[in-house]
């Protein structure tokens, strides 16, 4: 990737799906993947007669977030009607909020960790993205085009959905995923939403405007549309800028415009002008009172929890790990409590079992693509696992492939499983005295090569007399034993 | 007694004294139906076979004791029509739900008993704008019932129905109750869930009663009032116990007259009703008083911008897509769109979409929505101000009385002015009555009705006090028929 001769703005608009177990206007359940068209009521159809009745619910999560980036919350928030036909939208207007929005302002901070893991060395240290603003407004049904029809399924119609737009802080593609990344993060701690992309649970729009360095004002701004992934954002950015570029460098003027990406052909195609823009011809909602907020309010403020980027720190200060490790455990809300459980119960350490928890249980979790909450090991069985290696009961591998049974189910502790696999780690020396003698009287060069001082030469001959006692040897009991017979000490 | 023409109480009585059973009610009524809406044309559709099914389960403990109720046809009842006078749902559309009025009214023990014709989408004053039929005024049959609840009015004039609920957003339940010679009540604003009631303009628009007394109209908005959760602007206030007691007088009772009521905009045959109805209302013991309410005199003007805004996009959803009418063929979604709402609408409907979609244009929003709302804020702080000084507000219902069939039709705005004193109480949010008070001296006399507004869920009140002045004058006992 060349860098582009010219200033790069970008701002985003990002439709998130809140999650309420209901509508935001009435009772039929927010169900993903139900029957087409049985989650549906005379209200989220557009019925004649029919009226919104407010979820409160979905405010209270809203404001939540707007809590958790610092936002303003005004003591009314009110609904505005916004005017389009769409034939997948039933009132043919959309219940959105233009003049009093939930949240206003705010911020989020981006993390080394937010950006893509290609571009983590480079990522700027402690930016921040403004937040304008974020408001509540209800989703629409979903099409399916065949040849000459066209079906429509209203399930998702009246879904609560928060639109988060920033203020056009961010200066590349980058920097825009972290945004998704961190927004994404948070919102999913907070227990917002679930922003799920491949769900469509999260939904992004950008708006990218170029403009040679040393002019003060923005470019042209050009929305692109379409874009259902994390990477499809990144990509098309890229391509953005590269395709604005050449245009400029060639003296095409950019034209305030909204732009389809294309995720097969990887680029973008014209879709409207400014021109074409719609006349929405907003009008407060008659059926919607003003919502005011103190009530909700304060109920979200007991829900809002730590911050990813406070736990990190915590983490860091308070079980001496490194903030890389910190920042992993942290990712995550569930998998930061499940470390936190198994590191208060585990005698042995929590250092020793963030290590184990990043090397051993996410890689596991991983595998069977298994989120924190759905662990099959308890943290207080992890805990005693940890602390059965880390006291010499059992050598690493045995401690791995203990929690490989544990895994598949096995419900025993995990001393026991040691023992019905005969993993009991032998370290009376009196026992591993003879595989140690005869190692060192196997390979008397190695041995002479070890007091020269490689010390690499002690693992592989620790290795030997590991490998006589069929594993059982406690390793720290070996080397030692190696050392001071071979006359090391 | 016939029972086409007597009152919810009185039928109540006999039905609970086992007199009568209310399935006589209803086929006394389809006979009389049958017998003179061939003329009148109020109603749209009337299942008598529907209605009598229904009927043989009635409670005489309940409130309406299984008498028959006739709807509007822009309130959903499960299982009947809901055209709303529109080329649009006639005869494509099924109500799938209840709206809270409807639920509130069986749980009383109703029968629904026939839908009624109405200007499409409530949109009119005399009915004509009826894209089905169109119904004649029972005192006179070249003349129209006034709108856009003139099925309703009509219905109950003609002996039909006993009792029908109309909807009012500038006049619609009590311009022809006026114009029909019965009472018509249009309550506080969120007084009434507005839930499964057919939107026109939703900041306006009330479910109301026409009946043949007041106590019928208090009964049944006793019935129907209350807090609902399915309609967010539906108040909490508590509902007092509606229906008048016996009200013989009107010692120390204000009634304010708003200066700016211009006599000479109102007809002399109204005028003089009018002036007789306040001698009246003083020989009771009232006092009357001037009240100013400048802000009255824009209210038609703040209404017509308000109402079609609203409108706008309260009708954006009959587009072809999901129920109602479907172009032939369309060529695209635009086309749909199009032509299906080119073929649905009428004229009128048509003339306030673009109206609404004009005054909420990006660049027009202020000059034309945010004035006339600061009109409206104005108008109910000067009605604040005249209930400090009057207990009512007392104007004649409609300027004139009911007008010919095809007078105003080409002529949209001498239509629109015929809610000049109807119009504000909407703006306002209060409840107001029209109740009958006497007749022109034609040839054909034709009913007036004067119009008592109260403050903010003050209908008790109001309803005692136009008990008072039924109990004590003649007018509601005056039928377009002879009696058999």
């Amino acid at each position: 990737m060349r860098m582009s001769r010219y200033l790069v703005t970008i701002g985003l608009e990002i439709h998130c799906q809140v999650k309420t177990a209901s509508k935001m206007f009435c009772s039929c359940a927010v169900e993903y993947g139900a029957e087409p068209n049985t989650r549906v009521c005379p209200v989220c159809l557009g019925l004649p007669g029919a009226l919104p009745a407010l979820n409160r619910e979905a405010i209270r999560l809203s404001i939540l977030a707007g809590l958790m980036f610092g936002c303003r919350i005004p003591e009314v928030t009110t609904w505005d009607r916004k005017n389009y036909f769409y034939p997948d939208m039933p009132k043919n207007y959309q219940l959105s909020q233009l003049h009093a929005p939930v949240c206003q302002g705010g911020e989020v901070g981006l993390d080394r960790l937010h950006f893509p893991n290609d571009f983590q060395k480079q990522a700027p240290e402690g930016k921040v993205v403004r937040l304008d603003h974020i408001h509540l407004e209800e989703d629409v049904g979903k099409s399916t085009h065949y040849e000459n029809n066209s079906l429509i399924d209203f399930n998702r119609a009246g879904t609560p959905l928060m639109e988060i737009v920033t203020e056009p802080d961010m200066e590349s593609a980058e920097e825009a995923v972290a945004l998704l990344n961190a927004l994404r993060q948070n919102l999913i701690y907070g227990g917002v939403s679930d922003a799920d992309m491949e769900k469509g649970q999260l939904r992004c729009d950008v708006n990218i405007s170029l403009r040679p360095p040393g002019q003060k004002e923005l470019g042209a701004k050009i929305e692109l549309k379409n874009l259902n992934s994390i990477s499809a954002v990144r990509r098309a950015i890229h391509h953005e800028i590269e395709r604005q570029s050449a245009e400029l460098d060639a003296g095409i003027p950019q034209v305030q415009s909204t732009r389809r990406w294309d995720d097969d052909a990887g680029e973008t195609t014209l879709l409207r002008t400014k021109e074409d823009a719609h006349d929405y011809r907003y009008l407060p909602d008659p059926d919607l009172p003003a919502v005011e907020t103190a009530e909700l309010l304060a109920a979200a403020r007991r829900d809002v929890p730590e911050l990813p980027h406070h736990k990190r720190q915590r983490f860091t200060d308070a079980y001496g790990i490194t903030p890389y490790d910190a920042g992993v455990l942290a990712a995550d809300r569930a998998l930061a409590d499940w470390f936190e459980q198994a590191a208060s119960a585990a005698p042995a350490g929590a250092k020793k079992t963030a290590n184990w928890v990043i090397n051993e249980l996410l890689a596991r979790l991983n595998a069977d693509s298994l989120h924190a909450e759905q662990c099959p090991v308890s943290p207080q069985r992890f805990a005693a696992l940890v602390d059965l290696v880390s006291s010499g009961g059992v050598s690493q591998n045995q401690g791995k492939e203990i929690l490989d049974a544990m895994f598949a189910g096995d419900a025993a502790s995990p001393e026991a499983i040691a023992a019905a696999r005969g993993f009991e780690q032998v370290s009376d020396s009196s026992s591993i005295e003879p595989f140690v003698d005869q190692v060192l009287a196997e390979f008397p060069d190695k041995v002479e090569e070890w007091k020269q001082g490689n010390a690499k030469v002690g693992n592989w001959l620790t290795g030997q007399v590991m490998r006589h006692s069929k594993g059982k040897a406690n390793p720290r009991v070996v080397s030692e034993m190696l050392r001071s017979r071979a006359g090391l000490e | 007694m016939d029972l086409s023409t007597a009152s919810l109480f009185s039928l109540r009585d006999l039905i609970r004294r086992k007199e009568i059973h209310p399935r006589e009610v209803v086929t006394a009524l389809a006979e009389r139906i049958a017998a003179r809406d061939s003329g009148t044309r109020a109603f749209l559709q009337a299942d008598t076979e529907r209605a009598l099914a229904e009927v043989e389960n009635f409670d005489p403990e309940t409130p309406l004791a299984g008498l028959p109720i006739a709807i509007k046809d822009n309130i959903n009842v499960l299982g009947h029509p809901c055209s709303c006078g529109s080329r649009f749902l006639a005869g494509k559309y099924t109500a799938p739900y209840d709206a809270t009025a409807a639920v509130r009214l069986r749980r009383a023990g109703a029968t629904f008993f026939g839908r009624l014709n109405m200007d499409e989408f409530a949109m009119g004053s005399s009915t004509e704008n009826s894209a089905l039929q169109a119904t004649t005024n029972p005192w006179d049959p070249t003349r129209v019932p006034g709108g856009s609840s003139g099925g309703s009015a009509a219905a109950v004039a003609d002996g039909t129905a006993l009792a029908a609920l109309g909807s009012d957003t500038g006049g619609s339940i009590r311009q022809p109750a006026s114009f029909c010679g019965v009472v018509g009540m249009k309550p506080t604003y969120g007084r009434v869930s507005r839930y499964g009631l057919v939107a026109y303009a939703s900041s306006l628009d009330q479910i109301g009663p026409l009946s043949r007394t007041v106590d019928d109209a208090a009964l049944l908005l006793e019935i129907m009032a209350g807090h609902d959760p399915h309609d967010s602007t539906s108040a909490r206030e508590p509902v007092d116990s509606l229906v008048p007691g016996s009200v013989e007088d009107l010692k120390g009772i204000t009634f304010g007259i708003p200066r700016e009521m211009d006599r000479e905009a109102v007809a002399p045959s109204v005028l003089k009703v009018f002036d007789e109805a306040c001698d009246h209302l003083r020989s009771l013991g009232a006092e009357l008083c001037d009240v100013d309410l400048p802000a009255s005199t824009h209210a038609v003007a703040a209404y017509y911008v308000i109402a079609p805004a609203e409108a706008s996009t309260n009708l954006a959803r009959f587009d072809g897509v999901r129920y109602g009418l479907r172009c032939e063929s369309p060529a695209d979604t635009l086309d749909l769109h199009t032509r299906s709402r080119e073929g649905g609408f009428g004229p009128e409907v048509k003339r306030r979409i673009l109206l609404g979609t004009f005054v909420l244009s990006s660049g027009f929003y202020d000059a034309y929505y945010q004035t006339a709302l600061k009109v409206r804020s104005l108008l109910r702080r000067e009605y604040a101000t005249a209930f400090s000084r009057a207990d009512f507000i007392l104007t004649p219902t409609a300027p004139e009385p009911a007008f010919p069939l095809g007078d105003r039709t080409s002529d949209p705005v001498s239509m629109y002015l015929s809610d000049l004193f109807t119009i504000p109480a909407n703006l306002a949010g209060l409840p107001s009555i029209s109740v009958p008070a006497g007749f022109t001296v034609d040839e054909r006399p034709l009913p007036v009705g004067i119009q008592i507004t109260g403050r903010a869920f003050a209908e008790a009140s109001l309803l005692r006090a136009a008990k008072a002045y039924e109990s004590t004058t003649p007018w509601h006992q005056q039928f377009p028929y002879k009696e058999d």
